[in-house]
């Protein structure tokens, strides 16, 4: 098993940079998601990571040995597709012992291997059947166990749920994380999908047009978004923008909204413009008809145990996620409060976040919160 | 597969079934005709009205494979009673067997030139159908479009150009320049097929091969290979069909050592019109080519990687 370091990782297609020098870490034994939409780099950096594809510059650490233009087959690392690549013209027994039969593995032990690995995933009845006839679930353990069997430095896996169907993707997510955490296997995947990175991930990287946009646990991410990429990213619903013409200056304790006096963490640094942005989580809004900040309720969204209220205020739309109990009636004015430790502040102009002082840093907001 | 909402009637089931049987009988019936002429004598073969009714005989194959010479009554005394069955025939024309034709040469000819320049055709077809499809090829587009334009003059209209080179490089009438000749007009379509064929095999097959250990040339081979056989056995009897057909090259480059069957078949009729022996011999010409595309047949069916790709 091995720690990745990635340095300054940059790729160009022509006059197109698909990632632009990127830098993290990924710890041994961690499972590190890369979180981004479509078209921002992420596959691009695993394939980087992977071999099948060169950077332009930069560097990749593997057990701190430069792998970055080393050949893939000679990286020692395991890859997962999105769409399996299973080998069709094998069987299942055949598909997984093939990494073994390239190493020059003796036959007695791949045979003890692939039994092994069959075991653990639970797809030992299936072994001498075609991979043609199996359903998404086998040929998803099938592809795991070719990455598994090899026991390689590290395993990268390129959306390897996405052609699961919503139920099974939640069980096989499951499965994989426990999978992870029995073989203690260091694992980068790359997925489009927030709640999948916070639910699976031990760090999450984010990425938007080529750049890393913020790079921590997925509580970080969640509680302190970098940027208003990340902070719209993450969640849903998403943050909560107020925008509001103001500078906040450094030392700032409040901010004032169309009129309001709104209580904020001690902000440690300055906006560089006259435009900044206040973020709210949907579940830090509180509806108190005695609070100055008002705004109107335009829709209610019934979720079982909390409702999303969709409110128009002076600075936007912005929702809430109170309880169901509470009764709010659409058209009714209500007044607004926020939880003043966890709101985030951003230039407006930049899209990055202000470096604010949080006394009670997290483990306040339980992390079910974020799964919407 | 069918994704009719409603089972056809039973009248267009009749309609379709005639049309089907209809189209069959066209077609057929060139081949069953020559097939028939090989077994007729030569007078039944050009008897008009046509004969349909008539007394088989294999004259028309023993000519074919033999030359003969006329004797006189006195000579055909002197032999005694024929030997054996092919003998027999022979005298009744009173004629003796003087030695084997060239056809068996011949038709040995076409099948190392036909399956010669097939294999190589598919060799050089798809490793460059491969790279083309896999690598950042300099002018690919460009250099596919000129693969592509050699085909659109028909290669005949070359054919001075490229009498005038065989001869200057002693390819003329020798199996090799036969071989590279048809390989040449071969090409453009293999690599065109091929390229289509593997266009169509996921890419990450090769990349999970290569971060499995492989090298890319064994990823091609063990990975890539295999599944393309579909696309490789089509292309294959497309190249054979035309080298093996091939007429008017073989015509103009050939004469001896390395003709093909199609241009020595018309000189049996000779003097004697033999219908009977030319449709021998073109009979027999066809077996090669079916035999081909009845052994590859099973590749010629698709489904083998259904499943394994999410599509």
């Amino acid at each position: 098993m091995a720690e990745i370091v990635i340095r300054n990782l940059r790729k160009e297609f022509g006059s197109f940079t698909a990632v632009k020098g990127s830098s993290f870490t990924i710890a041994d034994g961690e499972f590190f998601m890369l979180l981004g939409p479509s078209g921002c780099g992420k596959t691009t950096t695993l394939r980087m990571i992977a071999g099948l594809e060169l950077p332009t510059s930069g560097q990749i650490l593997l057990d701190g040995k430069d792998v970055a233009n080393m050949r893939a087959s000679a990286r020692d690392i395991a890859f997962v597709f999105q769409m399996f690549a299973l080998y069709p013209h094998m069987n299942v027994r055949r598909n997984i012992s093939y990494p073994l039969v390239s190493q020059g593995v003796p036959r007695a032990e791949v045979r003890t291997r692939v039994a092994e690995i069959a075991r653990i995933l639970g797809i030992e009845a299936i072994l001498d059947r075609p991979v043609g006839g199996l359903s998404a679930g086998d040929r998803q353990r099938v592809a795991l166990g070719r990455a598994i069997v090899r026991r390689p430095k590290a395993f990268l896996m390129d959306e390897p749920l996405g052609a699961l169907d919503a139920e099974f993707r939640e069980h096989m997510a499951e499965e994989l994380r426990a999978l992870h955490d029995r073989m203690g296997a260091t694992t980068v995947y790359v997925t489009h999908d927030q709640l999948e990175a916070m639910q699976m991930g031990d760090k999450i990287v984010v990425m938007n047009h080529g750049v890393v946009e913020q790079w921590g646990t997925p509580q970080d991410i969640y509680d302190e978004p970098a940027t208003l990429f990340v902070a719209e990213f993450i969640g849903s619903p998403p943050m909560n923008f107020l925008r509001f013409d103001a500078a906040v200056p450094e030392g700032a304790t409040s901010v004032w909204l169309s009129g309001v006096e709104i209580p904020v963490p001690l902000a440690k640094e300055a906006t560089r413009g006259a435009k900044a942005v206040l973020g709210v989580r949907p579940e830090h809004v509180r509806l108190d008809d005695s609070a100055p900040y008002r705004g109107g309720v335009v829709a209610a969204e019934y979720l079982g145990t909390t409702q999303i209220v969709t409110l128009d205020t002076p600075n936007g739309i912005v929702k809430a996620r109170i309880a169901s109990s509470e009764s709010v009636h659409v058209g009714e004015p209500v007044g607004l409060t926020f939880n003043t430790q966890t709101l985030s502040l951003f230039d407006a102009g930049t899209g990055i976040a202000l470096a604010v002082e949080r006394p009670m840093r997290r483990g306040a907001q339980p992390r079910e919160n974020a799964h919407g | 597969m069918n994704h009719s909402v409603t089972e056809p009637s039973r009248l267009q089931k009749w309609c379709a079934g005639i049309l089907v049987v209809g189209y069959a009988l066209v077609t057929i019936m060139p081949l069953a005709w020559i097939i028939a002429t090989g077994f007729k004598s030569p007078g039944d073969a050009i008897a008009y009205p046509p004969k349909l009714i008539y007394e088989p005989t294999l004259e028309g194959y023993v000519n074919l494979f033999t030359t003969r010479s006329r004797a006189t009554p006195e000579t055909l005394a002197q032999l005694g009673p024929p030997e054996t069955w092919y003998d027999a025939i022979v005298r009744q024309y009173d004629m003796v067997i003087s030695g084997p034709s060239r056809y068996g040469e011949r038709f040995v000819n076409s099948v190392i030139i036909g399956f010669g320049s097939t294999f190589l055709s598919i060799f050089l077809g798809t490793l460059a159908a491969y790279a083309f499809s896999r690598f950042k090829v300099p002018l690919k587009d460009d250099l596919m479009f000129f693969i592509l334009s050699t085909r659109m003059m028909p290669p005949i209209a070359v054919a001075i150009p490229i009498f005038l080179m065989f001869r200057q490089l002693g390819l003329s009438d020798t199996h090799l320049g036969m071989i590279l000749l048809y390989t040449a007009v071969n090409l453009s379509l293999s690599v065109w097929l091929l390229k289509g064929f593997i266009d169509e095999i996921p890419v990450e097959y090769e990349e999970a091969a290569l971060i499995d250990g492989y090298t890319r040339f064994q990823a091609f081979y063990k990975v890539v290979l295999p599944q393309a056989t579909t696309g490789i056995a089509s292309t294959a009897i497309f190249c054979l069909i035309f080298a093996w057909n091939e007429y008017a090259f073989a015509v103009l480059l050939t004469s001896g050592t390395a003709q093909t069957a199609p241009p020595f078949i018309p000189t049996i009729i000779g003097v004697g019109k033999d219908w009977p022996a030319v449709a021998a011999g073109a009979t027999l010409f066809l077996v090669p080519v079916m035999v081909f595309t009845i052994l590859l047949r099973k590749h010629l069916l698709r489904g083998i990687t259904f499943g394994a790709v999410r599509k």
